[in-house]
Parts: C-alpha cells; sequence; structure tokens
C-alpha cells in the first residue's frame, strides 16, 4: 500500500520534495511504521518529527486523519482504513504560531 | 586581496555578506534556511570554505548544516546530541533538581587543526565534539560530571554553554563558559575540568564569590597571548593574567559594566571592545546612543566609539556571540544587533557603517578572513 503524508513547509524544505510523501508499506500500516519509513527515506527528519531516544511525537507537533486528531492514539494502532487505502492523507501539522 | 565574509545567523535564517579587502562594497546572500533561526555559524580556521551552522527552531527541534564551499551549498548533517549515560538533574529556576534536556546548540568551535573536528556548546548546558565532520557528536562528559553540575542553574535565557575557546599555544588547553554556571578549565583536551571563577562577585547568587554559580557572558582571548582572558560578566568586565586562575575587575570608567559580547583586537592583544547595555532589566543601550567602548590598555581606561552608530532613540540589544574581527590590517570590528543591523568598522572602531540594517534580529557574527587562493 501507499501512504500519502503530508508535512510542514520546513520539513518538505529540510527533505528537499515537494508536495505529499508517498510512503509504501506492508499492511497494517501504523504510525509507528510509517514514522520508521519517513524516517528510513528521509534520513534529514531523524529527530524533527520524533525524538532520537524516546520516540515520542515533538511537542508542537500533531497528526491529523479523516478530519481526526489522531496524534494520542497509541503508535502501534492501525492507520485509518481511508489512510491506509491512500484515499485520505496523513498529515503532520505544526502549530500555528506568528513571530 | 583577500576576502572578508561575515557569517550572520539570526531569527530568520542565516545570511552571509561579502566584501574585499577595502570592506566598503557588500554582497549579500540570503536569507539560508529561511524561516529557522540560526543561532551559530563558523568556518574552519585550516579550511575557510568549511562551514558548520546550528539551524533549530521549537517546532522540529536541532538541525546541523555542513558547506564545503563557503556557505554557497549546505549539507545536512547529525542532529543526534544525546548525553553520554544518565544525566541526572541540575538546578532549576527555583532550585529544584531538573532532569538534563538537549535544547539547542549555541556556539560551534572548530579545531584549530583538523576541518572535520568541531566542538559544540549547547542547552542543556554541555560539551559535545564531532570528529567526522558533523555526522555523529559525542559529548564530552567530563565537562558536566566534574562535580558541581548538580549545582548549575539557568540564567534567563537557558543553561547555555556559549563560548568555547581553545589555546593555540597549549595543545589540549580549552576553556568554556555556561549561564549560569561561570567559566571552566580543561588541560587534557576536554576529559577533565574545573571551574576558574575565583574573583568573580555576582549579585543575585547566594553566596556572591562562590566557586560556581557566576553568570559568565562571555570570554576572549587574544591567539598570541593565550594566558590572558578578558570577560563579561553578567555585571562587571573581567580580565585575568593567569589563564582563569584569578580574575579582577577592568570596568573602570565605562558607563555600565553590564553587557554581552567582548572581543580582542587581532593585531593588538591590549585593545578590546564591549557594548555597554543599561542593565539587566533594561536590555538596551544607556541613553539610547549605541555606543562600541574600546580600551586599549587590556581594561579600566575606556573610550566611547560613535562614529556612524546611532546616538539617539536606539534601543537595540548586541547579543553575546554577534561580534568579532576579522585579521585584515587595519583590524575590522564587526557587530549585529537585535534590531537587524550588522555595523562594520575597517579602522578598528573609529569609524561604523551599516552594511545591513533590516535582517530579522541578529544572534550571532562571525568573520572569516579569506586569502584569494581560498575563495
Amino acid at each position: 500500500m501507499t501512504i500519502r503524508v503530508e508535512i510542514p513547509h520546513h520539513l518538505r524544505t529540510l527533505a528537499r520534495v515537494d508536495g505529499e510523501l508517498r510512503i509504501d508499506l506492508e499492511a497494517p500500516a501504523t504510525q509507528r511504521t510509517l514514522l520508521d519509513a519517513i524516517e528510513r527515506r528521509y534520513p534529514v527528519l531523524q529527530g524533527t518529527i520524533r525524538d532520537h531516544e524516546t520516540r515520542r511525537r515533538r511537542a508542537y507537533l500533531r497528526f491529523f486523519a479523516c478530519e481526526q486528531d489522531v496524534s494520542h492514539e497509541p503508535a502501534d494502532a492501525p492507520l485509518p482504513e481511508a489512510v491506509q487505502t491512500g484515499r485520505e492523507p496523513f498529515l503532520i501539522i505544526g502549530a500555528m504560531s506568528g513571530g | 586581496m583577500s576576502t572578508v565574509r561575515v557569517l550572520v545567523g539570526t531569527r530568520k535564517g542565516a545570511f552571509v555578506l561579502t566584501s574585499d579587502g577595502k570592506r566598503q562594497s557588500w554582497q549579500v546572500t540570503g536569507p539560508h534556511f529561511g524561516g529557522w533561526e540560526v543561532y551559530h555559524i563558523k568556518g574552519s580556521p585550516v579550511d575557510t570554505n568549511r562551514l558548520y551552522l546550528s539551524q533549530g527552531n521549537a517546532w522540529f527541534g536541532q538541525i546541523m548544516q555542513r558547506s564545503n564551499d563557503g556557505g554557497v551549498t549546505w549539507e545536512t548533517v547529525g542532529n543526534k546530541f544525546a548525553y553520554d549515560g544518565v544525566p541526572g538533574t541540575h538546578q532549576w529556576y527555583d532550585g529544584t533538581p531538573h532532569p538534563w534536556e538537549f535544547k539547542r546548540v549555541w556556539h560551534l568551535e572548530p579545531s584549530l587543526t583538523d576541518p572535520d573536528t568541531v566542538y559544540a556548546g549547547v542547552e542543556d548546558a554541555a560539551l559535545f565534539r564531532t570528529t567526522d565532520g558533523g555526522q555523529s557528536w559525542h559529548e564530552m562528559r567530563g565537562l558536566r560530571e566534574h562535580g558541581s553540575g548538580a549545582h548549575w542553574a539557568p540564567g534567563a535565557g537557558g543553561l547555555c554553554l556559549h563560548t568555547i575557546l581553545l589555546d593555540p599555544v597549549n595543545a589540549g588547553r580549552m576553556f568554556i563558559a555556561i549561564s549560569a554556571a561561570g567559566a571552566f578549565r580543561s588541560d587534557d583536551g576536554g576529559t577533565t575540568w574545573r571551574p576558574i571563577n575565583r574573583g568573580l562577585k555576582s549579585e543575585g547568587i547566594p553566596d556572591a564569590d562562590a566557586e560556581v554559580g557566576h553568570c559568565v557572558h562571555r570570554i576572549a582571548m587574544h591567539p598570541s597571548r593565550p594566558h590572558v582572558l578578558f570577560m563579561q560578566k553578567h555585571w562587571d568586565v573581567m580580565r585575568s593574567d593567569d589563564a582563569g586562575e584569578s580574575w579582577h575587575e577592568v570596568s573602570g570608567n565605562l558607563p555600565t559594566d553590564f553587557g554581552f559580547p567582548i572581543d580582542v583586537h587581532a593585531h593588538e592583544p591590549d585593545t578590546i571592545y564591549v557594548v555597554p547595555i543599561t542593565s539587566d532589566s533594561l536590555h538596551y543601550p544607556p541613553d539610547g546612543r549605541l555606543r562600541v567602548f574600546r580600551s586599549r590598555t587590556g581594561g579600566r581606561e575606556w573610550e566611547a566609539l560613535t562614529n556612524g552608530l546611532p546616538q539617539q532613540d536606539c534601543y537595540v540589544n548586541v547579543l553575546r556571540d554577534a561580534m568579532a574581527v576579522d585579521s585584515l590590517d587595519s583590524c575590522g570590528i564587526y557587530f549585529g544587533t537585535t534590531g537587524g543591523q550588522v555595523y562594520a568598522s575597517a579602522d578598528a572602531g573609529d569609524n561604523w557603517t551599516a552594511i545591513v540594517r533590516d535582517l530579522p534580529p541578529v544572534l550571532s557574527v562571525e568573520v572569516q578572513t579569506v586569502p584569494e587562493a581560498g575563495r
């Protein structure tokens, strides 16, 4: 399966990609397998979404999918079916800010 | 003719300002890494095209960059800064124990002999080193674990290791400074450390002349005389003539002895520069006048340098890593402000002009004097 992933502007610049990421994964895809795959394909993103050591999501980032906040879903829970089938993207969102 | 390259880190990216040796006409490139905080950029003294850069923000954390062509192109290198072992705790603002947590790289100091070796001063205070050009970073834990680490407390800007000085004469000797712990020295290449704060007196800590706990803002040395150190402390400008074994105050006739940067003329070891700031409550120059003060006597006697600097309605600050000198004759002095100006003097501070006026707030300024063959 191919998972569509939207990442923030600064991470696209860092990874030197335009538009969505397309990540091939074996079913069932989870947050952990998806983030592992993203970091394998784009090593410069290591440490920018999850902490290097604890693997916890960085504090100013959230994960959205299918109009739901899935940030606090277990890392090993399957992603929503619409994300797994590629119908909906998995969104990695930075907290809004000024400055 | 040599080229001068000014490396400017700002709240919203990096800028490279380039001029020939006349230092009258400048080319500005950037922003590099637009939108990111760039805390520091510094070039290797043995390969002027090799630059290292600390980039980050609250969202995505620490990123490290390396350039092999003087800042034209950049390569992302390793960003994993893991404390060696279980780091334990330091003091929090309220005096309670607080776990050591890596936040950012404040300062990069490339080796004097090897372009692949760089020291990094980080928050929460620790010293890291790479020997593979930035791909991997390893803590030099002897500093954090020398004995007083559990008592270190952050200044308002965080518990940051912001100054690293490598002694070019005595192999293995290095100095670092931490806000708010003080200055430390190693004589064995960073394996073991001891505090060097005798003579410092600080209001605001329980024991004014304690061995550690002082908010040292910056230390500078002249490479020809590395046993002489100059320090801008939270309050007080200090000098040591014995490699930090003891310090004495040289604030002299400064209008205020609070400030952040301090630097030394490239060719005159007793000519030093500071930028007095009103107070720790008022982080702007006294009377709205931006003045660099120069001492040609290694302290105590200071003269105000004002030609070309705003002398009314100026309320910017100059941060600790935002002043540097070139090595041309005559020596050029450069500093950046929180108002986004980078000022340059090609005549040792007598006259100043703004190279740029409207950058984001300037966090750091470094200068490279690049021989013609190195361009």
